[in-house]
């Protein structure tokens, strides 16, 4: 008899998710004048609600409603009483935790263990130390002193669907304590925790205005970052749309932060803490089917421990449970939408096209749904496009190298600057490879650790601006450049 | 040198030590080259592990397999003749209340009362393990160690658990605590042949560090300990789930490079089912499955038990149950 | 018969040697009174192209060196232009038309303005730079770095003073750069780029070209080994900072944006124009034993 985890299925009771949702302006729920989509679960192919698609006019009414919300009350309301609603919402967060957590893996595909474990507690983190900025912003920004507390207006986000709440927090959190006001738009695929979070700001009494949610697809999002009367646009996706943000607002007054796509490379030496590195190999890649911008899809190893990692990576595969992201023992999700698995399969074929090796551990996957299982391509040289593309999936290019310098080589030669991983036990060189690695985040012997007091974002084509600490603070106030 | 497993014969050939062991030195180096442990790294992993479900079926398997893997165990100056007859009848019927409750694995006693224990168990096929070498400290002389070994032998000890030297190991004599194990080991054989069964006790607490811990197991794995084992329960902290997570690691690579299996048993600490089921859901994860076995995997435990049974009749009742519904032997 | 003088070739600052434009071009430099003063080399795209190849080269032994080491050579740099005073003081006459006494204010500003930027090198880091408190076992900490090669529009109006306030906060960081210094009065910029030759700055650290920004920037801002542009120096210019932003976008370049007017350069400047073109990295690791 063998250890066979029984199914032991999260209760999706708590969530209860409505037929049709409208959009929230002013403090309401509102019907869009357009046309409405579907969301579904990407784990069943299930229609979950229909959402409204928000019209340039209805992303006018919203822009409206925060602008109004901006002049007459948020940014004459002192610091430490703006703080206290947001505090208030980190409260309701971690009240409503497994409520949302649900919500969120229903919408998404992603594991109840990580929207559970992972996602809502960083967003309730996130909240609850932004909260404790508003009121000391005259200390946050050196040399700009009191004139470096004044809020830049209304804040145009637009946010994707890989951590749907945790985004929308890395966005809210920051610009409202800086006494700006937002509105939001989720992404197609995943709006329903940010209409969620709609009803929690109501429950926290937050004035109407000062946080507006339109859902909608790519015309939604182009109306929102177009509007002439935001100040401020924060985009988190691709480094597509990115580029075609900052064409958009050239020559404009509106300030810009992206957080966009990378290749990040995670390097392991052969001194590094072998049973560690492969755990952050796993997290690095597999963590969130790999739906993550800064995932360490290029594994660069020494080749003269190539074989023993690779050995022990995949025997560590082979124990992933992919399946069914309501069950608690479910590592590896669903895919969120039927286009990103089409765009993974395709990069992987490439892949084997290209004459790289391809590997995935033997797993069922389910029938209906969405799914991709973890797999790893070796004998990937920088040539190969599954070493350049960003993938946005499960899947792990293996690299070698001989020398440190050939590591730092390898690692920076991608336009992308996001993050990178380095595994050594040697202190110096630690610091030597920290130093050189052209990436906004380097985690050394660790990987895909996030926290709100931590700034996040990338260098090169991986966008710019920080979200998280203190730094994120700049991006919302005057001054803050 | 190279270190690493890999280096190793394939699996199955039997692995040559003599190089490693000639001399304290090439011991060190070898040890040291094993690969580091990072803590914060093992201690997330283990924690990871331990958020696992295991509801119904895969509970009840666990319930049983760890009934089973149980070493009932009484380490007290107050030990008498009496406790120690009670303990055995334990270990043979746990749960006199339903025949379908499973044996446990050994008890484990001083090696004054192995008579004792033999004398109830017979042939039941419940072992009786003993501490010896000292126990819990070590801190005696090599012939003292191996008589108090060959004493627990002889009185049928089916299994000696006995303890390193920490304060050579921390020193760095590695081949002193090397040849202590192999010295101790000599003493296990029995008359007939037979061997005693030997358990390696580190005592990882006084050991502190995770590289440490994967040193002194491939230390003792190439002595030829049969099991690796945490803690005497003496000292805290005893087990952990990292640090028998590490032992399971050393357990896996030392398989992989020679061929050899060998047990692990965290000692000390272990207290509630749920504990239990997380240690389980380690053995499973990183060792593998063929460690799920009471003759490679166990626990050192005294009121592990009760809490075993307790759940195991919440199980079969689907109501909670109390104390008094179990024996306190 | 008097003597006849030894006029001066104005030529253009790559990698730190003094090519003629690749093109061959020059074109006129006038005084503000219309008096014609010299020709000046006309750069070419390719020199743009050259010169950031040059800065890209330079790069990594730059943004290598310790702060301190950067602090010096910055104060170096004013040193050699206290010792050229006259001369400085004679470029900014003719260039923008000042007194003798206001030309002398501006060099002083110019001067003291790269001190100021000089002593930043190893501080701003400290100030702008963070631990983090992050809610686990792990250091972590966040640094300002060098964005890369910046693409630097001088001011147009304000030829020395004005160039060292666009040029210094940027290398100072450990960015190197291309300028294109102002098109009517690219001398001082010149003679500005002659002391860099003889000062301690390593070859491509700044590179500087005189000519069109309209011409020169497009194929700056559309080059995808340039990491940012500062556009300040065509400040009033929308149409032309506008396409260039748009150009950017193509790499994602930071941007500075242009002001309506050209900035009070003798103003206070602030951290700004050094935290536009610096990078957050932000390093992790666990704390265990």
């Amino acid at each position: 008899m063998t250890f066979d985890y029984a199914p032991a299925l999260e209760s999706r009771s708590i969530v209860d998710i409505k037929a049709s949702y409208g959009l929230f302006v002013d403090g309401e729920f509102v019907d869009g004048s357009g046309t409405s989509f579907k969301t579904i679960n990407p784990a069943t192919e299930e229609v979950l609600a229909e959402v409204a698609e928000a019209t340039e006019a209805d992303v006018d009414a919203a822009v409206r409603a925060a602008r109004r919300a901006h002049t007459r009350v948020w940014s004459r309301m002192p610091g430490k009483e703006r703080a206290k609603y947001l505090y208030r919402i980190a409260r309701i967060i971690q009240e409503r935790s497994r409520e949302l957590a649900v919500l969120e893996t229903i919408d998404n595909g992603k594991p109840i263990k990580e929207s559970r474990d992972v996602d809502i507690p960083v967003v309730a983190a996130h909240f609850f130390y932004y909260a404790g900025w508003a009121d000391k912003l005259e200390y946050a920004l050196p040399g700009n002193g009191h004139s470096g507390t004044r809020s830049l207006g209304v804040a145009a986000q637009v946010i994707p669907w890989n951590f749907p709440l945790l985004m929308l927090a890395w966005k809210i959190a920051p610009a409202l304590a800086c006494g700006n006001t937002v509105v939001l738009k989720p992404a197609e695929t995943t709006p329903l925790t940010a209409l969620l979070f709609a009803e929690i700001c109501q429950q926290a009494d937050l004035p109407p205005g000062v946080v507006n949610i339109v859902t909608g697809a790519g015309a939604t999002g182009q109306a929102l970052v177009g509007h002439p009367d935001v100040d401020k646009v924060a985009f988190t996706g691709s480094t597509e749309v990115g580029k075609a943000i900052a064409r958009a607002v050239a020559g404009t007054d509106k300030r810009v932060t992206l957080e966009l796509g990378g290749k990040a490379a995670n390097i392991v030496f052969d001194d590094a803490p072998l049973d560690q590195a492969v755990e952050g190999i796993v997290d690095g890649i597999f963590f969130n089917q790999g739906h993550v911008c800064c995932a360490g899809s290029r594994l660069l190893v020494q080749e003269s421990i190539a074989d023993e990692l690779l050995t022990k990576l995949k025997r560590r595969m082979s124990t992933l449970r992919v399946g069914d992201p309501l069950d608690k023992n479910t590592d590896v999700g669903a895919i969120n939408s039927a286009e990103q698995l089409a765009r993974i399969r395709e990069l992987s074929d490439i892949g084997e096209a290209e004459g790289a090796g391809r590997w995935s551990p033997e797993c069922e996957l389910p029938t209906t749904g969405f799914w991709f299982p973890p797999t790893l391509f070796t004998g990937v040289t920088q040539a190969h496009r599954i070493a350049r593309d960003e993938v946005f999936g499960p899947v792990l290019s293996v690299l070698t190298f001989r020398t440190p310098s050939e590591a730092i080589e390898k690692a920076n030669n991608t336009p992308y600057g996001l993050s990178a991983g380095v595994w050594t036990d040697k202190g110096s060189r630690i610091l030597h490879m920290a130093g050189a690695l052209r990436a906004g985040v380097v985690w050394a012997n660790t990987f895909n650790k996030f926290d709100p007091t931590s700034p996040f974002g990338g260098f090169k084509e991986s966008g710019y601006g920080r979200e998280g600490g203190r730094h994120g603070l700049e991006a919302y106030l005057k001054g803050g450049e | 040198m190279s270190t690493s497993p890999s280096a190793a014969p394939a699996q199955g050939q039997a692995w040559d030590f003599s190089d490693v062991t000639r001399s304290n030195d090439s011991l060190r180096r070898f040890l040291h080259g094993l690969p580091g442990v990072d803590q914060v790294g093992a201690d997330s992993r283990a924690a990871s592990l331990g958020t696992r479900s295991i509801k119904t079926t895969a509970k009840a398997y666990a319930l049983d397999l760890a009934i089973r893997m149980v070493d009932l165990t009484t380490l007290e100056g107050q030990d008498t003749h009496g406790k120690v007859r009670a303990l055995a009848a334990k270990a043979m019927r746990p749960d006199p209340a339903d025949p379908t409750c499973p044996a446990a694995a050994a008890v484990c006693v001083y090696p004054d009362m192995v008579g004792v224990a033999k004398e109830v168990l017979g042939d039941s096929g419940v072992h009786v393990a003993a501490v010896a070498t000292a126990f819990p400290s070590g801190r005696a002389a090599l012939d003292i160690k191996l008589a108090d070994t060959r004493d627990a032998v002889e009185a049928g000890a089916d299994e000696i658990d006995m303890v390193i030297d920490r304060g050579a190991f921390l020193s760095g004599h590695y081949l002193q605590v090397f040849e202590e194990i192999v010295a101790v080991k000599e003493a296990c054989v029995r008359p007939d042949g037979h061997s005693a069964h030997l358990k390696v006790i580190f005592e990882t607490g006084e050991l502190q560090t995770y590289d440490n811990v994967r040193r002194v197991s491939w230390l003792a794995m190439m002595a030829g300990g049969h099991f690796i084992k945490t803690s005497t329960g003496k000292v805290q902290p005893a087990a952990t789930l990292p640090v028998t997570m590490i032992m399971l690691e050393a357990v896996r690579d030392f398989r992989e490079a020679t061929g050899q299996m060998v047990g692990v048993k965290p000692a000390g600490g272990i207290r509630t089912a749920k504990d239990a089921i997380k240690y389980l859901v380690v053995v499973n994860e990183v060792a593998g499955p063929d460690w799920l076995d009471p003759d490679w995997f166990r626990f050192g435990a005294s009121t592990l038990l009760n809490e075993l049974l307790m759940q195991r009749t919440k199980m079969t009742t689907g109501r909670y149950s109390g104390p008094d519904y179990f024996t306190v032997d | 018969m008097s003597r006849i003088d030894v006029r001066k070739t104005y030529k253009l600052f790559i990698g730190g040697a003094f090519p003629r434009s690749e093109s061959g071009y020059s074109y006129q430099v006038h005084d503000t009174k219309g008096a014609f003063v010299a020709n000046a080399a006309l750069a070419s795209r390719k020199d743009a192209r050259d010169a950031v190849v040059a800065a890209r080269k330079a790069f990594g032994g730059w943004s290598g060196k310790t702060a301190y080491n950067r602090a010096q050579i910055l104060y170096r740099i004013a040193e050699l232009m206290e010792d050229r005073r006259p001369q400085l003081v004679q470029a900014l006459r003719q260039s923008e038309g000042l007194t003798a006494a206001r030309a002398e204010r501006a060099l002083d500003d110019a001067i003291d303005r790269l001190v100021w930027y000089a002593g930043w090198a190893d501080k701003l880091t400290q100030v702008i730079g963070n631990a983090n408190p992050v809610a686990g076992p792990y250091f972590n900490l966040s640094t300002p770095e060098p964005t890369g090669v910046v693409a630097v529009l001088a001011p147009q109006e304000s030829s020395l003073l004005g160039l060292v306030s666009a040029i210094a906060p940027v290398i100072v960081t450990g960015n190197t750069v291309v300028v294109i210094s102002s098109f009517e009065r690219p001398l001082p910029a010149v003679t500005f780029a002659e002391i860099l030759a003889t000062s301690d700055v390593p070859g491509g650290v700044v590179n500087i070209l005189t000519g069109s920004a309209a011409t020169i920037a497009p194929w700056l801002a559309s080059h995808m080994d340039v990491n940012a542009i500062d556009l300040v120096g065509i400040a009033g210019d929308t149409e032309l900072a506008t396409s260039l932003e748009v150009a950017a976008a193509d790499n994602l370049k930071r941007v500075r944006r242009a002001p309506a007017a050209e900035p009070d350069w003798s103003a206070d400047p602030g951290l700004d124009a050094m935290t536009a073109f610096v990078e957050t990295k932000t390093v992790w690791h666990p704390m265990g034993v």
